[in-house]
C-alpha cells in the first residue's frame, strides 16, 4: 500500500559505491563500523557462512569427558553436535548430531557416559567412534546395509590445545595452532598459571540476551568501560577493604588472525595468586606459596605474568577466556542480528585444594555470571546499544580509541583487531550497498 | 524459649513466606534485608547442577550477609543499571510444606516469580529451600535457596533481581 510519500532512499542506496562496512582510516585516526553490522539479518546470514563455518570454534575441554564413553552435547556454530570419548581409540570425537538414517538426534542427554548412542526413532545403534553397530531387520535392505558409510558423520576438523577442543567445519582450515598464532602463549599463561592442568568446574551459566554478539566481543575486553559500568562493583570491593589505588593499567596485544589480548593489573584479588581482603586473613600464606611455586617453575617475570597480571582474552571469532578475578571461558553464539546465545563456565586447577577452589569459585561470582555484580549490567548496556541502533540518524560506530599511540588496556585496538579480521573474513558480503 | 516450645502451622510459614514476598514486590529491600540472620545465605545453584555446592560447583549466586547486604545496597542505587529503573516483579509461593523442629524448621514451597520491564515479560520457576528460626517476633531466615527448573536462563537473561 502506498503512504503517498516519495521516498528517494532506495536509490541513493543503488547510487553509493561498495564501500566497506568497517572503515579503518589511519590517515585520520580514525576507524568506524557501520551499524548495518549489528542490525542486518543479510549480514547475520553471511556471517554464518563466511564465520561460523569457516573458524575454528570451541567445542569444550577435555575435562569434562575424561573417561570412555563420557560426553556432552551443545550447539556450536548454531549446529547440534556432541563431543564423546571414544571407548576403543580414548580420542575426542565430535560427531553431528544427527542420525545418518533419517536425521534424528542420537545424542538426547546434555551430558553422561555411554557405550552406545541409539536413535529412538528406528533403533540404528552407533558406537562411542561413531561406527553404525546395529539396524534392526536388515535383511529388507536388498542392497545391504553399508556400515562403515553409514557412520556417525565427524565435523570435518577437529583438534585441540592443551585441552581446549575446537572443531571446523571447514575441511580445509589451516590447522588449529596455525590459527590460534599467538593465542596460544596466552592459554599456555592461563594454563601453566593453574598449574599445568585444568577443568572446567561442574555448573555451566547460560544465557541470552537482545543485542548483537559483536557487542559482547566488544564488552568481553572493553576496559574504557569498567569504571563507569561498573561503579557498583568498585563500591562493593571497597566495602570490603579493596585498595582501588593504583587502578586498571596495562595493554592490548594483537595475537594475529583476529584474536587480541588486553593484558593488565587491577585492584581485584587473584586466586593465582594475588591476595585481597575477600580471601580473609587466613588465605594469606596459601596464595604467597602459590605465587612462589610458580616463580620457582617459571622465573620472577613469567609468574609475575600469570598471578599479577589479568588477561581478557579473544580467540576469534567468538571464545573468551577471561582471566581475571577468576577465569571464565564463555562462548557467544548469535541467534539472531538481535540476539546471542551465551554459555560460560569456570575454569580452574585440576584436583585444586578445597579451600583454594572455594575462594575462586566465591571470587567468580563477586563480577561474573548473570548473578554477579557486573554481567546484568554489561547486558543492559549492550541491549541498550541494540535499541538506540534502531533510533537511526547515526550510522557508525567509533572505535577509534588509542589509535596513534601504543594502545592501552582501556583503548580500542584490541577491537579493532577483531574487526578487522571480520571485515577480511565478510569480504564483499559486508559492504554498504550489499547491508541495505 | 517458650516460643521454640511452639508448634509451627503451615499457615505461620506461609503467611512469613507471603510477608517476604510482600517486601520484594514492593522493593522494601532494607527490611527484606532484616529478615536474615547474621550468619545466613542466599543461594541460587546453575541451571544444570540443582544440587551445586558453592564449595566446588559454579553457582548463581552464593552470599554470605555481607554479600547479600552488598546485592542489597547495589540494587538501591541508581548504577545498577540492569535494575534501573526496578522490574516490576511478582512473587508467587505455592505448595508449601514444612519439616522440622521449632528452633529449626525447613521450609520447601514452588515459586513462579513473574518480572517486567520495558515491555518485556520473564518468568522465573522454581523451588525454594529454607531454613528458619523461631524468634520470639517471628522467624528469621538462617537459608534461603532458589532452584531454578527452566534448564537455561535463555528466556530471562540474568538472575538481577532476587528471587
Amino acid at each position: 500500500m502506498s503512504t503517498g510519500i516519495e521516498t528517494r532512499r532506495p536509490k541513493e542506496a543503488e547510487m553509493r559505491p561498495q564501500l566497506p562496512i568497517v572503515d579503518d582510516d589511519p590517515a585520520t585516526q580514525r576507524f568506524r563500523v557501520h551499524r548495518s553490522a549489528m542490525t542486518s539479518p543479510h549480514i547475520h546470514r553471511a556471517e554464518i557462512e563466511r564465520i561460523f563455518t569457516k573458524s575454528w570454534l570451541y567445542v569444550g575441554h577435555e575435562s569434562e569427558i575424561p573417561e570412555p564413553g563420557d560426553f556432552v552435547r551443545r550447539p556450536v556454530g548454531g549446529r547440534p553436535v556432541f563431543m564423546v570419548r571414544g571407548a576403543k581409540t580414548g580420542n575426542v570425537n565430535v560427531f553431528h548430531n544427527t542420525c545418518t538414517h533419517r536425521g534424528a538426534l542420537v545424542c538426547r542427554q546434555d551430558s553422561g557416559n555411554s557405550k552406545v548412542f541409539q536413535c529412538f526413532y528406528h533403533a540404528w545403534t552407533f558406537d562411542s567412534e561413531g561406527q553404525l553397530k546395529g539396524v534392526p531387520d536388515r535383511d529388507a535392505y536388498a542392497g545391504g546395509v553399508n556400515f562403515d558409510e553409514l557412520g556417525l558423520k565427524r565435523v570435518a576438523r577437529v583438534e585441540s590445545y592443551r585441552g581446549f577442543v575446537f572443531a571446523s567445519f571447514d575441511p580445509d582450515i589451516v590447522d588449529l595452532p596455525t590459527y590460534l598464532a599467538g593465542a596460544k602463549d596466552y592459554i599456555d599463561l592461563v594454563v601453566d598459571g593453574c598449574g599445568g592442568s585444568v577443568e572446567m568446574v561442574r555448573g555451566t551459566n547460560q544465557y541470552s540476551f537482545s543485542a548483537n554478539w559483536k557487542l559482547l566481543v566488544e564488552n568481553s575486553f572493553d576496559g574504557y568501560h569498567a569504571e563507569s559500568t561498573h561503579d557498583t562493583y568498585f563500591k562493593y570491593l571497597v566495602s570490603i577493604g579493596t585498595d582501588l589505588r593504583g587502578g586498571v593499567s596495562g595493554r592490548e596485544v594483537d595475537l594475529g588472525n583476529g584474536h587480541a589480548v588486553i593484558e593488565y593489573s587491577s585492584p581485584w584479588g587473584r586466586p593465582v595468586a594475588k591476595w585481597e581482603p575477600l580471601f580473609g586473613e587466613e588465605a594469606r600464606t596459601e596464595i604467597e606459596r602459590l605465587r612462589a611455586d610458580l616463580v620457582a617453575r617459571h622465573g620472577e617475570k613469567r609468574a609475575h605474568a600469570m598471578t599479577e597480571v589479568n588477561r581478557n582474552l579473544l580467540i576469534y571469532p567468538n571464545l573468551i577466556i577471561n582471566d581475571i578475578m577468576a577465569v571464565t571461558v564463555r562462548t557467544l553464539y548469535p541467534s539472531a542480528p538481535d540476539a546471542v546465545d551465551v554459555t560460560a563456565w569456570a575454569l580452574a586447577p585440576t584436583d585444586e585444594p578445597a579451600p583454594l577452589r572455594h575462594r575462586r569459585l566465591d571470587s567468580f561470582l563477586t563480577f561474573l555470571g548473570p548473578g554477579g555484580f557486573a554481567t546484568p549490567d554489561d547486558l543492559e548496556a549492550l541491549e541498550s546499544c541494540q535499541q538506540g541502533f534502531a533510533s537511526g540518524g547515526v550510522e557508525w560506530n567509533d572505535i577509534s580509541r588509542g589509535m596513534g599511540r601504543v594502545p592501552m588496556a582501556n583503548d580500542e585496538e584490541q577491537m579493532r583487531v577483531f574487526w578487522r579480521r571480520w571485515q577480511h573474513q565478510m569480504g564483499a558480503a559486508a559492504d554498504l550497498a550489499g547491508a541495505q | 524459649m517458650t516460643a521454640a516450645t511452639v508448634a509451627v502451622s503451615r499457615q505461620q510459614i506461609e503467611d512469613f513466606l507471603y510477608a517476604e514476598a510482600e517486601l520484594l514486590d514492593s522493593w522494601a529491600l532494607d527490611a527484606w534485608l532484616q529478615l536474615f540472620d547474621e550468619d545466613a545465605k542466599y543461594e541460587v545453584p546453575s541451571n544444570d547442577a540443582l544440587d551445586g555446592d558453592p564449595a566446588h560447583d559454579l553457582m548463581l549466586i552464593d552470599d554470605n550477609h555481607a554479600r547479600l547486604a552488598a546485592r542489597v545496597e547495589r540494587l538501591n542505587s541508581r548504577r545498577a543499571h540492569r535494575e534501573y529503573p526496578h522490574s516490576r516483579t511478582n512473587h508467587q509461593v505455592f505448595n508449601v510444606r514444612v519439616e522440622g523442629s521449632a528452633e529449626d524448621i525447613s521450609v520447601t514451597a514452588s515459586f513462579t516469580v513473574w518480572r517486567f520491564r520495558a515491555g518485556r515479560s520473564s518468568c522465573y520457576v522454581g523451588r525454594y529451600r529454607y531454613r528458619l528460626r523461631r524468634t520470639d517476633d517471628g522467624f528469621r531466615i538462617a537459608a534461603k535457596r532458589a532452584e531454578l527448573d527452566m534448564t537455561d536462563l535463555r528466556n530471562v537473561g540474568d538472575v538481577a533481581i532476587i528471587l
